[in-house]
């Protein structure tokens, strides 16, 4: 992890819901910091609580308990007024380009909402003038102006979510599967985006992802999730190269490269992913584990240092 | 019709010339536009391409499945083990679909009834195609079962107690119930996590060996193509665009559309290196471009390729692109990313 100081630190964030058959653990005790101007990877399985941890920084869903410091203030302390202010600075782009959007609204009134309801910018020439910027920000033609999401491809309709974040100025922006939905020709064109406005505006992202190789492309560290919690955390080169968690190797040795050149030894996983709700004080990932002992089914492994800089909870290591 | 020598082994698969349009209100999309391909017996061949290049409505043609209005298979031929599809009856391809061939969809209710009970549903298949009674039936649903790693007694549950990849190992065991000498696969694990993924490719490889099946594998991801197929045909705007074993693709690359597919992807190796898009999108299929569907977006258009369109040229017997960079005297090298 870097030296300076985060611009984002959670602390032992919980995100608990309740079901019908008891308390679901969708994020159980996430700690992670990020550093201004750098990109923090979040991979896992679908439904290992990456969409909900981005979702509790935000406070788009209530956190159950933790801590969420953003810039040096506990965010989950703010009342709502001071909440939305915060927002401005705080913002996420979804996977699905063609559900965030509202269809109803040409792509200019997309982008001005957030402008017109924060009222940042009260003149509505000057708005107007503040949504042509954005759209060339991203890449949109300035002929889009007055049409609707449906007219557009999937590629555009990112861009649109992409500049409708942009508008209030953001420090920070979880980026959710922003390219999970398009095709690799288009993904590419949009991660590009991503990152040079990230150098362009020195932007703070938290970008969740299932994809291994964009993630690996996009993040200077990477999170692997399982069952809501951190079970590993390293810097992107290091956790690629040395995976310690028997998850992350099983993981990234189950990428499928399109090269001729390497040779894969595939780790194939046993089993599927056990249910969330009520966890056992145990290694949640035991169940499918080649390494398991008999103390994974007796404690619970928490996240420790291994090496500077690169954490894990796996009692292999400890 | 099929002149096929006496020498040469039948293919399992062979395709030339499909045309398929979608003729509706707004016009007609043009979704295949004369494709060749061709499986023979046992090998597996990936159908790679972006949304919207018409790989699903060319799985759906092989089985007479496209909607039809607005669908139209307006030219072609289709050929399974010498006999050619377009010219059955609808009987017969009853007869033949999830006999013959069977196809697997992305999303696997497409395949999986919510109401009944997923040993039924695979007993139905074989009862209808291999005329056992219905207990023989349902004991060899239940071997299918086991064979796709799902325990046989879970037969008796309904497709919503299962997970996204056992639903897909159902659907499998469907497919192959009675052994057919071709699947159609479409995207199967696409929706799947990458461990669950593995998994499944891993099922489908044993059983393809088992069967000695014929793979049409269509996929939009290479990774995945190097996994399992043994043949590539790289399709744009309804066309077979480059196709070759995958030394030949992913080692000798020749279409500039081909190239940008692999340049488009994050480098595993090396994560630094910057990504280079294909700049632009596919053009509309209900409005082609008069010359090559991909000269739009292509670095290296020339003059002649925004009129006319490429014919075949061969670097090999297998390998071919459809581009006019080449020629017979300069195919042998790669006159592109350099
Ligand atoms: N509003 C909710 N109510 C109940 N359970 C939820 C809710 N939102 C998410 N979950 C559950 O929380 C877990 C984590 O979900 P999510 O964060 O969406 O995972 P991911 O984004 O990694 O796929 C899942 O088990 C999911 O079903
Ligand atoms: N039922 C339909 N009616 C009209 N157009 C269709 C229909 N099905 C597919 N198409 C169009 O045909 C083209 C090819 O689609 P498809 O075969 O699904 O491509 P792919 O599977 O490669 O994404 C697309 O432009 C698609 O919109
Ligand atoms: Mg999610
Ligand atoms: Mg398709």
């Amino acid at each position: 992890m870097s030296k300076q100081q985060p611009l984002l630190e959670v602390k032992n964030l919980k995100k608990y819901f309740q079901t019908p058959r008891g308390m679901l653990h969708a994020v159980d005790d996430v700690s992670f910091k990020i550093a201004e101007g750098k990109t923090l990877g979040v991979v896992g399985e679908s439904g290992c609580g990456k969409s909900t941890t981005g979702r509790a920084i935000l406070r788009l869903v209530e956190p159950t308990s933790g801590e969420v410091n953003f810039d040096g203030i506990d965010i989950l302390k703010l009342n709502p007024e001071q909440m939305r202010k915060m927002r401005q600075h705080m913002q996420i782009i979804f996977q699905d380009p063609y559900s965030s959007l509202d269809p109803r609204k040409t792509i200019s009134q997309t982008i001005e909402e957030p402008l017109r309801l924060n009222h940042i910018i009260p003149d509505k020439n000057a708005r107007i003038e503040r949504v042509f910027e954005l759209m060339e920000t991203v890449g949109l033609a300035e002929r889009l102006f007055n049409t609707y999401p449906h007219e557009l491809d999937g590629g555009r309709r990112q861009r649109i979510g992409i500049a409708r974040a942009l508008a209030l100025n953001p420090n920070f922006i979880v980026c959710d599967e922003p390219v999970s939905a398009l095709d690799v020709s288009i993904q590419a064109q949009i991660l590009n985006l991503l990152k040079e406005l990230q150098s362009r505006l020195n932007l703070t992202y938290m970008f969740i992802t299932h994809n291994l190789s964009v993630v690996n492309h996009f993040s200077d560290d990477i999170a692997v999730m399982y069952l809501g919690e951190m079970i590993e955390m390293a810097p992107a080169e290091d956790l690629f190269t040395q995976p310690l968690h028997p998850y992350t190797q099983a993981l990234l040795s189950a990428i499928p490269a399109p090269t001729l050149n390497k040779k894969m030894d595939r780790i194939i996983l046993k089993g599927e992913i056990a249910s969330p709700i009520e966890p056992k004080p145990i290694c949640r990932f035991a169940n499918r584990c080649i390494h398991m002992q008999d103390r994974c089914r007796k404690e619970h492994p928490e996240l420790i240092e291994a090496s500077t800089g690169h954490f894990v909870a796996c009692f292999l290591v400890q | 019709m099929s002149e096929h020598t006496t020498t040469a082994p039948i293919p399992t698969l062979e395709i030339k010339n499909l045309v398929v349009e979608y003729r509706t209100e707004d016009g007609i999309v043009h979704a295949v536009n004369g494709l060749d391909l061709r499986i023979e017996k046992g090998k597996t061949l990936g159908l790679v391409g972006e949304t919207g290049a018409g790989k699903t409505t060319t799985g759906l043609a092989i089985l007479r499945l496209v909607a039809q209005p607005p669908g139209v298979i307006v030219d072609g031929s289709i050929h399974l083990n010498g006999e050619n599809l377009l010219m059955k009856s609808e009987k017969e391809m009853e007869k033949i679909r999830g006999k013959q061939v069977s196809m697997i969809f992305q999303d696997p209710m497409t395949s999986l009834n919510p109401v009944t009970r997923v040993e039924d549903q695979i007993a139905e298949v074989i009862e209808l195609h291999e005329h056992l009674s219905w207990n023989e039936s349902l004991a060899k649903a239940r071997d299918m079962l086991e064979l796709v790693g799902i325990p046989g007694e879970r037969g008796v549950d309904y497709p919503h107690q299962f997970s996204g990849g056992m639903k897909q190992r159902v659907v499998i065991a469907i497919a192959l119930a009675c052994s057919p000498q071709l699947l159609i696969s479409d995207e199967p694990t696409t929706a799947l996590d990458v461990t669950i993924q593995a998994q499944v490719l891993q099922l489908m490889k044993n059983l393809r060996e088992k069967y000695q099946m014929s793979m049409l594998m269509i996929t939009h991801d290479l990774g995945i193509v190097v996994e399992i197929c043994d043949l590539v045909s790289i399709m744009y705007a309804g066309r077979v665009v480059e196709h070759g074993s995958l030394e030949d693709i992913f080692n000798n690359t020749r279409h500039p559309y081909t190239e940008g597919l692999f340049n488009s992807l994050p480098n595993l190796e090396d994560r630094k290196a910057k990504l280079k898009p294909i700049k632009g999108l596919m053009p509309d299929p209900s409005n082609l471009p008069p010359g090559c569907a991909f000269c739009p977006r292509c670095d290296y258009a020339m003059e002649i390729c925004h009129t006319d369109k490429p014919g075949k040229v061969y670097r090999t017997e297998d390998h071919f692109v459809e581009c006019h960079l080449y020629s017979e005297q300069n195919i042998g090298e790669k006159v592109i990313g350099k």
